[in-house]
């Protein structure tokens, strides 16, 4: 049997009720903690800010960690380019941030964000326009990743390109995409991207209230992914999908359009990048071409292979664990830190491939 | 692959205008002077086959003789060189595979491949008629008469104990029979059936020549490709003996069997 | 030893007798008695006063003899000094103590200035003449002529006697005949010069009975300068393009030929940088190896990375064979671990591998006039080189036949007693070594930093997938093709947009030949 399918089995039986039972746990235990965060600072249970911004970049994560599991994990499309779709998301939402800033901008100029101020740009380029109103910016945020997975998506499954080759041309893309932003004149903020945000939705950005209030924002996005998720997977899409991954020639002799198929769920997953980006950046507060980075996009995909591929439940206890290790092993021992990430990504291929998640079927089944 | 077919040189080739044409009355496939030309080896050599409606047709030949690449042929996945490949009136040599298994032409591998991560009942689900577009399956309920016709193959195929097992822990002769059962599944109007009894048991041989001949039921056609001469005897229908690519002979397997030249390159040995 | 100029008294050896003898070793320098007693006299004349000086300072300056040029130097950096009598000291020479440096005022300073400028086109130093002929071009006035003439006359070096007469025809192009002006439009549109475009281009107003010369001889230049163009963008296209076939020649074993994505590959040219870095400190101790510890990196890098190669793929990527996905994560983790390894041995700060002196400098490529850098053309070479090895390495060794074997057929192969796991590993430290090969010349055009790997990989997978995965003579066109398209592009779309046009085009490309330019056909290629 072909390695892939090693991934194929959700976990079965207890092993499936524990994880739900864990799951939605776990996202109780996070709905509470910006309630926590309003305890007074010396009370036992209170939550500091750092923790609530943290973890609400994490939310956003494993929201990134869900469309490559569903990418990669069910249709066994492995693009190292969803860093990218994040990236274009949050770029769509920095540029409204940027708007937002308005006048109170270094240099004061009305509409124009200092950048372009400073590089004596006269006015807005075209692509800046309407990006003033917040939904349209959202929009964006869903609708830039989209169509550009969709092109993407479209040239290369219809030439079937597929395995590796298509994991190293999303990548080539990505790529291309930080060279392409990391140009001053490509009018998004060069090297340094955006910053320096103000506000959003008429709440100033950097207080309690607007992590609060974030915070909910991406775990709602994320419960909502997570529904959207565990719907497809659940329907016969989701079966056509893992047959695609296990047999792609194989279900096209059922008359089934594999890449109408791959194309669908490559550009979903893709737009739940962008929204998990779009959440993001208001809370770190910065977006820069190095969000473009193959590395970050390749990383994401060592998340969800940590938590097991496959399983949705597997994605986020990805994120979350992972990242978890990454911010503390960052503090205590940064030079560490890669060791550490390189050595994830060759245990878990060697000898976990089916991750976390595989771990705890493997005993829940006593297999 | 299909895009690599390169223009060839007309070398040993006899002239195709010469020759009479085949009828093509009741044609549900029509093959005509059909070659495949992979970096200079002819798999198929002017091949011309004609399968009738409700035909069921039985294909030999020794290995190498260009069986398969004539199924890939018909379904997509190789283009020929040259020729014309029709099914009923439609070109298929321009159609992707998925485009040619929704025109009703189903198809059944050599090696068994079955999804091993899906149930039995899965796959015979994926495999029913009914919409195939992203959004068609996403909205996909299974109805009752869908399940009936799942649950009325699973029994026929003999896998209803098994209906919820993956097929990954499926026996070799079980996933035979669950391909087999994914092809009825389609309703398709053409069955091309490659080696249905590699691996199988004398009665569960005996049991495939019936379901054979029930389906070829004067509305489907089969083609099936066969080493098991016993089987194809039990077939009981007209035989195409190919070699190198092209056809050595057709009739009766009485008629085949005593061919002189099919004595010699393929019974005789 | 004090030495005194001539008409000095005798305990101070005249330098006359000395230029005299020097004149006559120079060949085609043979000076009469006349001008020696002529330079002598101006030579005396700049112990007197400030006109006598600057009127001195000016004939000498016009007169183009060579030795006039360290005197007049000296004298503008207060060097030359003068004996109470009024004797002119040989300038360097040790002075007695009664001597005193000669003043000057700024008359003659600014007379100096032109005299010196002139006098370097006779300087015994190629590249002062040189620089003094591309001067006097760009000053263009008549009266340069019959200096230029005299210069001319002596220099023996091609490249100068170019640039001379180039000057000579600007300057002549300035005179009042017409017949000189016609000869010297006719240089200056031979010689494919920006400059003399300018300059013909200035003299259109002065000259309008000879517009139709002048319009000739710039269209000469420009397709001259077009040609030119032409060339060089295809020699930078030709050495991006070395530089992706060395990055990629290894890929083009590992994974075009063994079917194994290794994400590491870049930092496997990384360590090859690393390597000949370690063997150039090493070498220090050493000076006479100095100069050869690039040519000793080569088989270093290889062996280093072949060995790290073969670690990996003993220790690790064997155990993923026939699962790409997995592969390339873990070897992404190991390139990562090797990075930071590597960064924490050698600083994140980039490491200077210096260039040996024999690939040092420009040399201009003969018949289109294209100055290229030393180092380029060697990794052009050293490109080509490596890749003639692999070629011949696989095609004739005993060891590419078994590689061959193993690929084809695995089973197969075992079954004639060739052990699979060695060709494996030897295959992988093949491909792997030619990356650390890759380095050494990397080393040469780029950062020696721990990411050096990074930005090639992409590339190299990019070459590999373009040129046929398995092909290596797809290999050496797709990366040529790709590094001549990217610098043509260039001019056009600047470095970046160029990277991405090529992006794009690449995946543009691959929907109409998905297996690449030289596609693998038939049953082999179903696999």
């Amino acid at each position: 049997m072909s390695a892939t399918t090693l991934a194929a089995a959700p976990p079965a039986g207890r092993a499936r009720v524990t994880l739900r039972l864990v799951l939605a746990g776990a996202i109780l235990l996070l709905a509470l903690l910006p309630a926590l965060n309003r305890l007074p600072a010396d009370a036992a249970l209170h939550v500091s800010d750092f923790t609530i911004a943290v973890t609400g970049k994490w939310i956003t994560y494993a929201i990134l960690a869900l469309s490559i599991d569903l990418a990669w994990g069910y249709a066994g499309i492995l693009s190292l380019g969803h860093g990218a779709f994040f990236a274009l998301g949050g770029y769509a939402i920095g540029m409204h941030l940027m708007r937002l800033i308005g006048p109170r901008g270094v240099y004061g100029h009305p509409v124009l964000p200092d950048f372009m101020v400073f590089l004596g740009w006269p006015e807005l380029p075209w692509y800046w326009w309407g990006f003033q109103h917040f939904p349209f910016a959202l929009l964006m945020a869903l609708f830039v990743p989209g169509l550009l997975a969709l092109v993407v998506g479209w040239l290369a499954f219809r030439s079937r390109i597929t395995g590796v080759y298509l994991s190293i041309l999303t990548q080539a893309m990505t790529y291309a995409l930080m060279l392409a932003f990391f140009r001053n004149d490509m009018g998004f903020g060069g090297n340094n991207g955006f910053t320096d945000f103000k506000e959003l939705l008429g709440m100033p950005l950097n207080t309690g209230n607007a992590r609060a209030v974030l915070f909910y924002a991406s775990l709602a996005a994320l419960l909502g992914c997570l529904w959207l998720c565990a719907r497809i997977t659940a329907s016969k899409l989701g079966r056509v999908l893992v047959a695609i991954r296990d047999a792609e020639s194989r279900i096209r002799f059922l008359g089934y359009d594999v890449t109408q198929h791959k194309l669908f769920v490559f550009v979903l997953s893709a737009m739940m990048a962008g929204l998990a980006g779009a959440l993001y950046v208001p809370q770190v507060g910065i977006i820069n071409p190095g969000e473009f980075s193959p590395g970050n996009s390749i990383e994401a995909v060592v998340w969800v292979a940590v938590g097991g591929r496959g399983t949705l439940a597997g994605a986020l206890l990805g994120a979350f664990s992972v990242n978890a290790l990454k911010t503390w092993l960052t503090t205590v021992a940064p030079e560490f830190w890669l060791f550490v990430l390189g050595g994830i990504f060759v245990a878990v291929t060697l000898f976990l491939p089916r991750g976390l998640v595989g771990l705890l079927d493997r005993r829940g089944t006593g297999r | 692959m299909s895009e690599s077919s390169q223009a060839v040189l007309p070398m040993e080739r006899p002239p195709v205008l010469g020759r009479p044409r085949p009828p093509r009355s009741d044609a549900v496939l029509y093959l005509d002077g059909v070659s495949v030309v992979f970096d200079g080896f002819r798999a198929l050599n002017n091949l011309s086959l004609i399968v009738e409606q409700g035909e069921l047709r039985a294909v030999i030949g020794p290995n190498g003789a260009g069986k398969t690449t004539m199924m890939d042929v018909i379904t997509g996945k190789t283009r020929p060189t040259e020729g014309v490949v029709q099914f009923r009136d439609i070109d298929l040599t321009r159609l992707d595979e998925a485009a040619i298994a929704n025109l009703g032409i189903g198809r059944k591998f050599q090696k068994p491949t079955v999804f091993d991560a899906l149930t039995v009942f899965e796959n015979l689900e994926l495999a029913l008629k009914a919409p195939r577009n992203p959004w068609a399956c996403l909205r996909w309920m299974l109805s009752g008469e869908a399940r009936d016709r799942i649950a009325a193959t699973l029994a026929e195929i003999g896998l209803t104990a098994r209906a919820g097992d993956r097929a990954a822990i499926l026996s070799h002769g079980q996933r035979q029979w669950l391909e087999i059962g994914m092809l009825l599944m389609q309703d398709p109007e053409v069955l091309l059936v490659d080696e249905p009894v590699a691996g199988m048991t004398d009665q569960e041989t005996e049991h495939t020549a019936a379901l054979l001949r029930r389906i070829a039921d004067g509305r489907r056609s089969v083609v099936v490709v066969e080493h098991d001469l016993e089987f194809v005897r039990a077939l009981g229908c007209k035989v195409t003996v190919l070699c190198e690519g092209a056809m050595l002979s057709e009739g009766s397997i009485d008629h085949v069997q005593n061919d002189p030249r099919v004595v010699e390159v393929y019974l005789g040995r | 030893m004090a030495a005194r100029l001539p008409g000095s008294c005798m305990k101070h050896r005249s330098i006359g007798l000395l230029l005299l003898v020097l004149a006559v070793l120079l060949p085609g320098v043979a000076v009469s008695a006349q001008q020696q007693d002529a330079f002598a006299a101006q030579v005396a004349a700049l112990a007197g006063g400030f006109a006598q000086q600057a009127e001195a300072v000016e004939r000498l300056g016009a007169s183009g003899d060579p030795r006039a040029l360290p005197i007049l130097r000296a004298l503008s950096e207060g060097r030359l000094r003068k004996l109470p009598d009024g004797i002119v000291l040989e300038p360097g020479a040790e002075a007695p103590s009664e001597a005193e440096a000669i003043r000057i005022n700024n008359r003659v300073r600014q007379a100096l200035r032109g005299a010196l400028g002139r006098l370097s086109i006779v300087s015994p130093d190629p590249a002062e003449r040189l620089a003094a002929a591309e001067a006097v071009f760009r000053s263009r006035s008549a009266e340069n002529v019959p200096l230029l003439e005299t210069a001319l006359a002596r220099e023996g070096v091609p490249r100068i006697r170019a640039q001379m007469e180039l000057a000579l025809a600007a300057s002549r192009l300035v005179a009042t005949d017409e017949s000189v002006k016609r000869a010297a439009i006719a240089r200056l549109g031979g010689s494919g010069s920006t400059d003399a475009r300018a300059l013909l281009l200035e003299a259109r107003a002065a000259n309008p009975s000879l517009l139709l010369e002048i319009e000739a001889a710039t269209a000469a230049i420009d397709r001259q300068l077009a040609i030119r163009r032409t060339g060089e963008t295809l020699f930078q296209g030709l050495s991006l393009g070395s530089v992706l076939l060395l990055a990629a020649l290894g890929l083009a074993v590992t994974f075009g030929v063994m079917g194994v994505i290794n994400m590491a590959h870049g930092e496997f040219v990384m360590l090859g940088a690393y390597t000949t870095f370690v063997v150039q400190e090493a070498c220090r101790g050493v000076p006479w190896l100095l100069p050869w510890s690039l040519p000793l990196s080569i088989p270093a890098a290889f062996l280093v990375a072949a060995l790290a190669g073969a670690a990996l793929e003993r220790g690790l990527i064997r155990h993923l064979y026939g699962r790409p996905l997995e592969t390339l994560l873990m070897t992404f983790g190991v390139g990562m671990i090797l990075q930071q390894a590597v960064r924490i041995a050698f600083g994140a700060q980039n490491r200077e591998v210096l260039s040996p002196a024999w690939m040092q400098g420009t040399i201009t490529l003969p018949w289109i006039g294209v100055p290229v850098t030393q180092n380029r053309l060697w990794i052009i070479v050293f490109g080509l080189l490596v890749f003639a090895l692999v070629v011949a390495a696989i095609r004739f060794t005993r060891f590419g036949l078994e590689m061959r074997a193993v690929v084809q057929n695995r089973r197969i192969a075992a079954t004639m007693g060739i052990r699979t796991g060695r060709v494996d590993a030897l295959t992988f430290a093949f491909g792997s070594g030619i990356a650390g090969m890759a380095g050494v010349a990397l080393s040469q055009i780029d950062n020696v930093s721990p990411n050096l790997g990074t930005g090639y990989i992409i590339d190299s997978f990019m070459v590999v997938v373009f040129g046929g995965v398995g092909s290596l003579a797809g290999t050496l066109v797709g990366a040529f093709t790709l590094g001549v398209v990217n610098k043509v592009l260039e001019p056009w779309a600047g470095a970046v947009l160029a990277k991405v046009a090529v992006l794009v085009a690449l995946m543009l490309f691959i929907q109409r030949r998905p297996r690449g330019l030289f596609a693998l056909k038939g049953r082999a290629a179903e696999a």
